[in-house]
């Protein structure tokens, strides 16, 4: 095995390691199982740094090994991988820190540690999939991983949420199971390839076929990418802690369906046999239907975490409408808000996570005046709301903009109105948030705080890290190692290949 | 090469000849040294098929119509190699249990030994008469198996499987003799030259599958099975489960190439049919079980059926399905008993309540039951989804999409009886602390899911030996 081909699987071992090792540790090593976590996520990060730099030197990073007859579960490092990869890597290192100070004194944490890590090594494998077997098989193994953490309290309520999240994920499994068999048979051996798959192979193949085994795909990734109506359990998971809800909608689950679809369309189906087969309508159609959708379900939720469940079910559609419209410039939009809807949630669930262990508020009607006792924690919030509602220079104006744009170049102007009505929704479910927050008078005095600091460095340090993240990728977005910069990168591959 | 094919089954049963000669105090050392030669002499075969391909030995140096084969080709190697894996992994927890006081230590380890060298010599037989006298021996010995231990239910239970056994193999039997009259020989290959369909033919024919699908429980015959597997001793229903209730299958399997065209093309679908029926009727009623030993139980029904699908199927891809759900069903149910078991152990019964907190009280047995519960759902990369994948893709080939519908409903209903199961064990709250319990079984248990998950990620290593001389 040489060092290229090593260093993919490496990146999967660098979490799955460490979390079979911190399973074994008994509850009360706190600092061990602390120590092993952050230490795994800088590995992890240091290799993706390495890989990074070779794949701008034009080096292949690839392994191959044998799997069932006809496929062999493939790894490879491309642009598009290298950002998902990216993405969860730093954002896994900055959840893995909130969750140490979220969860202390709670109990199971050695299990929990263990599955998140193995989620991470399974949102891995799915960024790093060379083929559409490989990526079936991390996303099931998301789905299992994921499972305990949903379910971390023990609840009734987190026990159901978790049995809705199964039903919705294992039917979307199955679907995703037949749509891959059924792919495989007809086509043999599918490489991701820039471009398309089936370039050749759709002349070959009845349309009706192709037509039948591109919705059993798209259903498939659809329920982990929450589009309407697939998107059930994300609500109901937001029971979960809140780490886990920022890993469910930032770091890994809804990622991988959408990350899933774009793959799809791009590298197996290809733009131009899946706009022949009539098939990209119909799927901007139920992004844009979601997008709006989830915008005015947000706006009917008074729980917080609910309220940014289904934002972040409108918000994913995004990627979905910009893969679907089918142009250079959409495509763009889409790359790159996986990685700006990402930055901005994260920030979102973790000022929630921090509203609900300092001061036990759940409730948007229970925030006003809360900015004055947690005053960077609601900088933070507004921060990522202005980003979502895409107030410049944040990052959700890059993505609107090369959307916006990206519709006018595919000819479907309507698709503007969509983008300014859900932009008006962002503004009508999260502006009156931080309204209250600032500059109403609290109704209760808060309780008074602890050392001195608004709530424990564990949790303020990370909430702020993503917000400045989410602040930078708007900022310097002209810069060429931006996630804008890489998604341009993405996208002309992806249309030259 | 010929001696590493005797190795198989003469090691076992000479090591079966010892410990029945030393007595009940000194059997487990004995035992413990015999079932380390068989899984030794196991691997061996596996070895030297995968280097220099099947391999033939003629007992006693006759050909053919007269004296025995036993062909060692990749089908019984892989089948050796895995019985092996259980087997011992089963045996060495039983030597671990073993005090030296139990009067009938030696008669059951010698039974067990004998019951192995009985299934080695199953997978290696070729000819319909040598697959009836080593299934019915590996019966026997089951039935031995059963009657030991000396709980009240024991003998019970034995009697409740030899009824249903030995009806089946005299129905079998019959088969086998209607065919010997008309056509002089048992060799699987010569019977198939000389075939011709005539009522006697059909009717012979008939009569064997018949009484395989009786001994193999697959539905509608299963309801025999579910009370032998809750009530015999944990390690004898493993083995029950994992290696003599798949014998039938096995012999199926070898008789079927030799078939007529025109029978297979008719009982195939009607299999199939029944196939179909296991999957869904067991699936279902496994989620309605109260008892842990009753899921397991069910969820083998259920997975009986999806190795009779292939019947239906019928190409080369799906026969290595149902080859990977035979192993990877017989490695997750051996560690689902031995979970059973441990729980039994601490809690007095098999109710599913007493999982709760497992992952808390028991984090290596919780991994044991998630690694087996993941290869019975067929999860990837588990040998379970090996299985899966070639049985849809088969269907998928050969436009079966019924098998299809079935396949994906019987995992996703497995998902949610296993998950039943899994979430009670993920259930920490109230005062729930770590506990102790015997790490053999534990320990033996999570080695059995380990290999359920080495199954799936090596399916090119295994698969690659499964194709070396049989094809049906």
């Amino acid at each position: 095995m040489t060092w290229s081909s090593a260093l993919p699987v490496l990146v999967i071992l660098s979490s799955l390691g460490p979390g079979l090792v911190i399973f074994g540790l008994a509850e009360h090593r706190t600092r061990a199982r602390t120590a092993l976590n952050v230490a795994a996520a800088l590995t992890k990060l240091g290799l993706v740094g390495i890989i990074l730099v070779g794949v701008l030197r034009g080096e292949q990073f690839q392994a191959r090994i044998p799997f069932v007859p006809g496929a062999d579960l493939l790894l490879r490092v491309d642009s598009f991988a290298l950002l998902f990869v990216s993405l969860s890597t730093v954002l896994w290192l900055v959840t893995t820190i909130y969750a140490v100070g979220y969860l202390e004194g709670s109990t199971q944490r050695s299990r929990f540690f263990g599955f998140f890590s193995l989620s991470v090594s399974a949102t891995m494998g799915i960024a790093m999939a060379g083929n559409l077997l490989t990526f079936f098989v991390f996303y099931e193994l998301l789905t299992i991983a994921t499972y305990p953490l949903v379910v971390h309290e023990g609840t009734p309520a987190a026990l159901r949420a978790g049995t809705t999240y199964l039903r919705y994920t294992f039917f979307g499994g199955a679907l995703l199971l037949v749509g891959t068999a059924a792919l495989y048979v007809t086509v043999g051996s599918i490489d991701f390839v820039d471009g398309g798959v089936l370039r050749s192979a759709a002349e070959s193949s009845s349309r009706a076929t192709l037509v039948f085994i591109f919705v059993l795909l798209l259903a498939g990734l659809s329920v982990k990418a929450a589009v309407v109506p697939f998107h059930g359990w994300l609500p109901a998971a937001m029971v979960a802690p809140a780490p886990v809800s920022a890993l469910l909608h930032a770091v890994a689950v809804v990622k991988a369906g959408a990350f899933g679809i774009t793959r799809v369309i791009y590298e197996v189906y290809g733009i131009r046999v899946a706009a022949r087969l009539g098939l990209m309508r119909p799927v901007v159609v139920i992004a844009a239907v979601t997008i709006i959708y989830g915008s005015l379900k947000a706006l009917a939720q008074h729980d917080l975490k609910r309220r940014l469940a289904y934002s972040t079910v409108s918000q994913v559609s995004y990627i979905v409408l910009g893969t679907a419209l089918v142009g250079t410039i959409s495509t763009v939009g889409a790359v790159v808000h996986l990685v700006h809807q990402g930055l901005m949630k994260v920030t979102l669930f973790f000022c929630a996570g921090n509203l609900a262990h300092e001061l036990h508020i759940h409730d948007v009607r229970e925030m006003r005046g809360v900015a004055r006792r947690m005053p960077l924690t609601m900088l933070a919030f507004t921060l990522a709301s202005l980003g979502m509602i895409g107030i410049p220079p944040l990052a959700g104006f890059i993505t609107k903009w090369y959307l916006g744009a990206g519709a006018l170049e595919a000819h479907a102007p309507w698709v503007i109105v969509v983008l300014l009505a859900s932009s008006l929704l962002n503004a009508a479910y999260l502006l009156p948030i931080v309204y209250d927050a600032w500059f109403r008078e609290p109704r209760t005095e808060w309780p008074g705080r602890t050392g001195g600091r608004e709530i424990d460095g564990w949790l303020l340090g990370p909430t702020l890290t993503a917000a400045a993240l989410a602040l930078a990728a708007g900022v310097f977005a002209g810069t060429s190692l931006s996630p804008l910069g890489w998604a341009i990168r993405i996208a002309r591959e992806e249309f030259t290949g | 090469m010929n001696a590493t094919v005797a190795a198989v089954l003469l090691v076992p049963l000479v090591a079966a000849l010892a410990v029945a000669l030393v007595g009940s105090r000194a059997a487990r050392y004995v035992a413990g040294a015999g079932v380390a030669a068989t899984l030794a002499s196991a691997i061996d075969l596996a070895r030297r098929v995968e280097r220099d391909g099947p391999a033939e030995l003629h007992v006693g140096g006759w050909a053919a119509p007269l004296g025995i084969l036993l062909r060692a080709d990749g089908l019984a190697a892989v089948l050796s190699l895995a019985i092996a894996i259980i087997a011992s992994t089963l045996g060495f927890v039983t030597v671990a249990r073993t005090t030296g006081r139990e009067t009938s230590a030696a008669r059951f380890f010698a039974v067990w030994l004998f019951a192995w060298a009985g299934s080695n010599a199953l997978v290696l037989s070729s000819d319909v008469f040598n697959l009836y006298v080593t299934l019915e021996l590996v019966t026997i010995a089951a039935v031995v198996l059963l009657s030991i231990g000396g709980e009240r239910g024991a003998l019970r239970v034995a009697l409740r499987y030899m009824l249903i056994a030995l009806p089946g193999s005299l129905v079998y039997l019959v088969g086998v003799a209607l065919l010997y009259g008309r056509y002089a020989t048992l060799d699987l290959a010569l019977i198939a030259e000389r075939m011709t369909s005539t009522p006697v033919t059909w009717a012979a024919l008939w009569l064997l599958v018949a009484g395989l699908v009786l001994k193999a429980a697959l539905f509608p015959v299963h309801a025999w099975l579910p009370p032998v597997y809750a009530n015999a001793r944990a390690i004898v229903a493993a083995l029950l489960a994992a290696i003599v209730g798949k014998t039938a299958f096995i012999v199926v399997l070898r008789v079927w190439p030799a078939l007529p065209h025109a029978f297979a093309a008719s009982a195939g679908p009607i299999l199939g049919a029944l196939a179909s029926g296991a999957i869904v009727w067991g699936s279902v009623l496994a989620l309605r079980q109260v008892r842990l030993r009753l899921v397991i139980a069910y969820s083998s029904v259920a997975h009986t059926g999806y190795l009779f699908l292939w019947f239906a199927l019928a190409t080369p891809a799906a026969w290595e399905g149902a080859v990977y759900i035979v192993l990877s069903h017989a490695f997750a149910v051996a560690a689902l008993f031995l979970v059973s078991d441990t729980l039994e152990r601490l809690g007095g019964d098999d109710r599913i309540e007493q999982v709760h907190g497992l992952s808390a009280r028991l984090p290596l047995s919780f991994f044991a039951l998630a690694l087996a519960a993941a290869s019975i759902m067929g999860m990837p990369p588990t040998g379970g989804f090996i299985g899966k994948w070639l049985l849809v893709r088969a269907a998928i080939e050969t436009d079966q999409w019924w098998a299809v519908v079935v396949l994906v409903a019987g995992s996703l209903v497995s998902a949610g009886y296993m998950f039943r199961i899994l979430r009670l064990a993920l259930t920490t709250a109230g005062p729930i602390e770590r506990v102790h319990a015997p790490l053999a079984g534990q320990f033996a248990a999570f080695v059995l899911g380990i290999a359920g998950f080495v199954l799936g990620l090596g399916s090119g290593v295994v698969l690659d030996l499964l194709a070396k001389g049989f094809t049906p």
